[in-house]
Parts: structure tokens; sequence; C-alpha cells
């Protein structure tokens, strides 16, 4: 507060840069409140379920035995949407950044905007009402040919309604998000570098290789994190395409799917009471400790990048 | 495969045979007419025959380049077109998404549809102005609350803050809140109100509030962004006449980044309004008007499209078509803000007065 030591100010001009800077500061302090306030108000409202008994828990002898199986669900759906959505969105990445004619560039950029600004219940619509349908013969017929491989074991799902095809949702979801930083990052490699590869006669795919990729390694690293987040964390599109039964299978093509913390409170929120609503929000609070986790070492990562960048 | 050492010493040039720039074209137009060819005889679909065709292309592309070519060459072709590939499949569901939304949601859209509620309707088509109604109230809520913290945040950051250890945590904090799943910005509205006003409290400001709290950092870090392209010569001017640093704030570095900051409110907008996880929690579902923030369940968009498409009730169709209609008229919406983002930096743009 230099402002209060320096003499030459009148005290009136002084009181107005003292209010408006708390006010600014108090702004900025508000947002960590709000923050800290999401994990305490959850884990006041979520902490009587953990005397909850079974039930108010669809049967589970207590509320990790609870919790388990749909933690397991959310990570499978995010691994899977990640698998798929990380190599599309490294092509759509670098084909913006290295391989696309700028014109070309601009508009799949508008183009992956687009994408993002899909809300994601129109997602889950589609992925219910069209992919769903459309992937029933692709199941049936991996279930029939590939069925000694545990992951499409089957029996197929006759709706379409299962975790792969929520994975399939999940990583058309994701992709904007992974494509956005990994693109911010290659456009970022040196030019000297590029330069360098190509003058001794790399190859374009040589010269990525060489000079683009290794640069953007740690971008990489975090934007899959960042997008596994989102995966994560994501409701409605899993919420409506999953036929969830709460199972743990790693069946990916069947009718019984495990369902994910996310779409476990959407769906039974509604018609929930009494311990039962706790015991969501404290599935809930699990949902954010976890996507915490995950933003934080991501965000670690970028921030750690960036200073190391600049230097 | 002799051809494939030989072919290097063949080439004149220094930089050994090329294939003719058309090469890819060529390519293309032979798989394709091949897949077709095979496709038509097996009686396979479009998907079958497309992916037919782009295997050819790439396993016939590349070996192509090997033998005329080099293997690095080969590899580079392959890599190329690997990355059209992903392109294309990318593209795939946002173009049937689009398609399948407008067909099925177009012909829904009429003057009863944007202008009934679904009061009293049951067994017929009614209309979805209550949940445009409580989308827009409920948004406009989490504007009016999001922005001036978000603004003052953000003028904290760039203007007073000067690299301290609390501003560089709330920056972080800030990047790490851009991660919340909405569902838990649903929770803990839901939470919040419950100890406060009663438990199940469900209305709309609990919405306003939990769709606050997935804006504000996105106001935060787009604001913040604007200010810093403020140039220090302007602030350094003013206070060389003497204004004050809160007036100078005020007067000069916010009306210059205005567009920006108006901007990145409007895209923040548009990534809210979508949202369902958290209304369906805190805001509930209502079949009539409501335009108290303050009082009674709340329909929204996005939970009408929701709520209809998976309890349909009777007669299926009716509600999910409907769905398919309200699901045109959000994206609509998400559009008309996307671009409205776009011109409002234009407009408000500041005047440079040469």
């Amino acid at each position: 507060m230099t402002t209060v030591t320096t003499e030459t100010g009148s005290p009136k001009r002084r009181l107005g840069d003292l209010v408006f800077a708390n006010l600014t500061r108090g702004a900025g302090l508000t947002i960590l409140v709000a923050l800290a306030g999401v994990a305490i108000f959850l884990t006041v409202e979520g902490a009587p379920a953990l005397g909850a008994k079974s039930a108010d828990l669809k049967g589970h002898a207590n509320f990790l035995s609870y919790v388990a199986p749909l933690v397991f669900g959310t990570l499978l759906a995010a691994v899977i949407a990640l698998i798929i959505a990380l190599p599309l969105a490294l092509g759509v990445a670098l084909a913006v950044s290295h391989f696309a004619p700028r014109r070309v560039a601009l508009v799949i950029g508008y183009m992956v905007d687009l994408l993002a600004a899909v809300p994601s219940v129109v997602y889950g619509l589609w992925g219910i009402g069209v992919l769903g349908p459309r992937l029933i013969p692709v199941y049936a017929w991996l279930a029939q040919h590939v069925g000694w491989f545990p992951l499409f074991a089957g029996p197929a799902s006759n709706t379409g309604r299962t975790i792969l095809t929520a994975g399939i949702v999940l990583a058309i979801m994701v992709l904007p998000i992974i494509t956005a930083i990994t693109r911010e990052i290659f456009t970022q490699t040196p030019r000297l570098n590029e330069e360098a590869a190509l003058a001794l006669g790399a190859t374009r795919w040589e010269m990525v290789r060489l000079a683009v990729l290794p640069y953007g390694r740690s971008g990489i690293v975090s934007a899959s994190m960042l997008g596994l987040g989102r995966a994560l964390g994501e409701t409605m599109a899993v919420a409506l395409v999953l036929s969830a039964s709460g199972v743990v299978s790693l069946n990916l093509i069947s009718s019984t799917n495990p369902s994910t913390i996310a779409a476990n409170i959407a769906l039974t929120f509604a018609d929930s009471t009494g311990l039962q609503r706790n015991a969501l929000i404290a599935s809930g609070l699990v949902l954010f400790v976890i996507t915490f986790a995950v933003n934080f070492g991501a965000r670690a990562i970028v921030s750690r990048y960036e200073s190391g960048s600049k230097a | 495969m002799t051809t494939l050492d030989t072919a290097p010493s063949t080439g004149a040039s220094l930089r050994g045979a090329r294939l003719p720039r058309y090469a890819p074209a060529i390519a293309g137009v032979i798989s394709v007419a091949a897949a077709a060819i095979v496709g038509m005889s097996l009686s396979w679909n479009l998907a079958g025959m497309v992916i037919l065709a782009v295997l050819i292309y790439l396993v016939g592309l590349t070996t192509w380049s090997r033998a005329v070519e080099n293997s690095r060459a080969a590899t580079d072709r392959l890599v190329t077109s690997l990355i059209w590939v992903a392109l294309g499949i990318a593209f795939i569901p946002l173009v049937s998404l689009l398609y399948e939304v407008i067909s099925k949601g177009a012909g829904q859209i009429d003057g009863k549809f944007l202008t009934w509620t679904m009061r009293n309707v049951v067994g017929q088509p009614g209309g979805i102005y209550h949940a445009i109604i409580g989308t827009l109230i409920i948004t406009a809520g989490a504007t009016v609350i999001s922005v001036p913290i978000g603004l003052l945040t953000a003028v904290y950051l760039v203007e007073y803050s000067a690299g301290s250890r609390v501003a560089s945590w709330i920056r972080f904090l800030v990047d790490v809140m851009t991660g919340i799943p909405s569902i838990v910005a649903g929770l803990f509205a839901y939470a919040l109100f419950s100890l406060i006003v009663g438990p199940g409290t469900q209305f709309g400001i609990g919405g306003s509030v939990a769709l606050a709290l997935l804006m504000i950092p996105i106001v935060v870090r787009s604001s913040e962004e604007m200010l810093k392209l403020v140039p220090s010569d302007l602030r350094e001017a003013a206070y060389a006449l003497g204004v004050p640093k809160w007036k100078t704030v005020l007067k000069v570095v916010i009306p210059t980044a205005l567009a920006g900051i108006i901007t990145g409110v409007t895209l923040a907008v548009a990534r809210v309004i979508g949202e369902t996880a958290p209304l369906l929690i805190i805001c509930g579902s209502t079949d009539s008007l409501n335009y108290n923030l303050f009082h009674g369940q709340m329909a929204s968009l996005p939970v009408f499209i929701y709520t209809s498409y998976t309890q349909p009730g009777l007669n299926p169709s009716i509600l999910q078509n409907m769905a398919w209609g309200a699901a045109l008229v959000l994206i609509v919406i998400v559009m008309v803000l996307n671009i409205a983002a776009r011109v409002a930096g234009r407009i408000f743009a500041p005047k440079t007065g040469h």
C-alpha cells in the first residue's frame, strides 16, 4: 500500500484507492472462499452418509463399497474417452499448426470451436438417439468375432447404450479441449528448431517428430490430463447414453454397464430422499477431489512449463 | 521387391526420384473407385466402403512412395494421410450431430412451440416458452453474480497484486476451477441452500449461483488477458495528470479493454447456458412459467431436453420430438451468443481517434 505511505496525495484520493484496492482484493479472495466453500459444504452435507445403512445405499454395506464401483465406472469411461480422443486431437492440432494451408487451418479452428460450443445435453441426445442405434451392429459383430477378448465379451447390447458408446461421446466432447491446448503449444515451437530440422533434410513428419513433439511433450501431457478431468466430471452425456446397472465389469459392449459418479447423481437425485441424498452429495465430493487432483496436476505442469519456456 | 533397392540409384536428380505432385489425388481416385466396386459387388453399406477406401489409400500411397521414393518419404506420406484421416473422423460426429438436430428439430419449431408452456398440456405437443424464459433468467442471474466478482478479480490480478504470492495462488486456483465438474457446482449450490434456506430447497437463484461458479474462472481469465493488453502508457499518462489509481482503472483501463471484456463475458455465457446437470439438481423442473428467481422450481431448456427425452410419458414420440426441437433452439441460442461475442468485440472496440 504505497499510496498510504506517500505524503503527496490528498486524503480523499487515498480513501478511494484504499476502498477500490480492497474491493478488488475482496473479489479475488471471494473466489478462494468459494472454492473452499465447495469442499466445505459438500463435506458438511455429505458427512451423514458415512453412517448410512445399506437401505439407503442401494444394498451396499457402507459408503465405501457404494462409491467404489462408481469410481471404477467414472475412470473407465474417462480412460476410454482419452484413448479415443488423444490421437484424433493430436492429428487435428498438427493439421492446424503444421500440415494444413492457412485458410484450411482457419476453417478447422472454427469447426473445433463449434464442437466445443455444443451443449453436453445435445451430445447426450445425439448419443442415445443417433450414435447408439448405429453401433448396435458393430457391437454384435465384435461380440461374435472378437468375443474371446475380455473387453468385447458380450453378449452385445441391443440398444447400443453401452459404456463404449458413452466413452465415444465423451471423446468427442474432450477433443476440443485437448486440441486447443496442444495446438497452442505446437504453434509456439521455436521457428529455428523447425528450420534446422528441415535444413538437415528432414521430411515434414521427421521435423514434427524431432522438433515439435519433444517441445510440446509436457503440453500434451497436461492437455490430456485436462481432457481427462473434463471426461471424469461430464454428466449429461453419460446419464443419457449409458444404460447403467452399477456393476464392476470390463465388458465394454454388454447391456450391464458400470455407472459413473456424475451420471449416478443426475439419474437418482430427483427420486432420492434423506440419507440417499447425503450419499449422493458425498459421492460428488469424491468426484470433486478426483477432478481437483487431476486438474491441479495438469495446471502445475502447465505453469512449470510456462515459467520454464520464458527462462 | 527388387525395385526398392534400385529405385534411388535410378533417380537422375540430386534429390532422388519423387512422386508427381498429383500422386495423392490419383491414389485417392483409384482407392475410391476400387472400394466402390468391391463394396457394391458385396453390397456393403456406405461406412464399410469409406473405411475400405481409406485403407486402400493409406496402403497404396505408402507402398507406391516406398517403391519410387524411399522409406522416409513413405513414412511422411503415411503420417500426413493419417492426420487428414484423424481430421475427418473428428468432424464426422459434428456434421452428423448438426444434421440430425436440424432435420429432427426444424419441423417442431413454429409459433406455438415458442410461445406456449407445457402447463396442462397432456398427449399433444406444447411449447417451450417456460424453459426459454427460465434459461434466460437463470443465466442472467449467473451473469450478474459472476461478472463483478470476475472483473474485479482480474483488476486485482493485473493492477494491484504485482507478483504477490496471493495473486499467483488465485491465478492458479482459478485455472483449476475451470475444471470443476458442473454437477459438483450444482451439488455445492444445493448443499449451500439446504443449510441456509432449508433442506431440499430448489429454486432459480441456486442455479444462478451454480452457473456463476462455472462462469467466474472464464470471466477472470479472459478479462485478465484483456486488461494486460492495455498499454501502460495510458495508465502513466493518467497518473501524470494526477488521476488517482482507482479512477484510472475505472475511466481509462476498463473502457480501453471493454470490447475484449464483453466478448469474454458473452463467450462465458455461451459456455454455461447449455449446462444441464447443476440445474437438474438445484432448479428442478416444472411445466409452468415461473418468473420468480427466488421461489419455486424453474424450467430451463437443457433440463427440458433431458426430462422430455428420458421421461416422455404415454406417447413417447411427442415429447421426444419436442426435445429435438428444444435442442435446436438451444444450439441456435449458443451460436447467436458466439457470433454476438465477436460482433460486440467490434462495436465496443476503443476508437482510435487519429
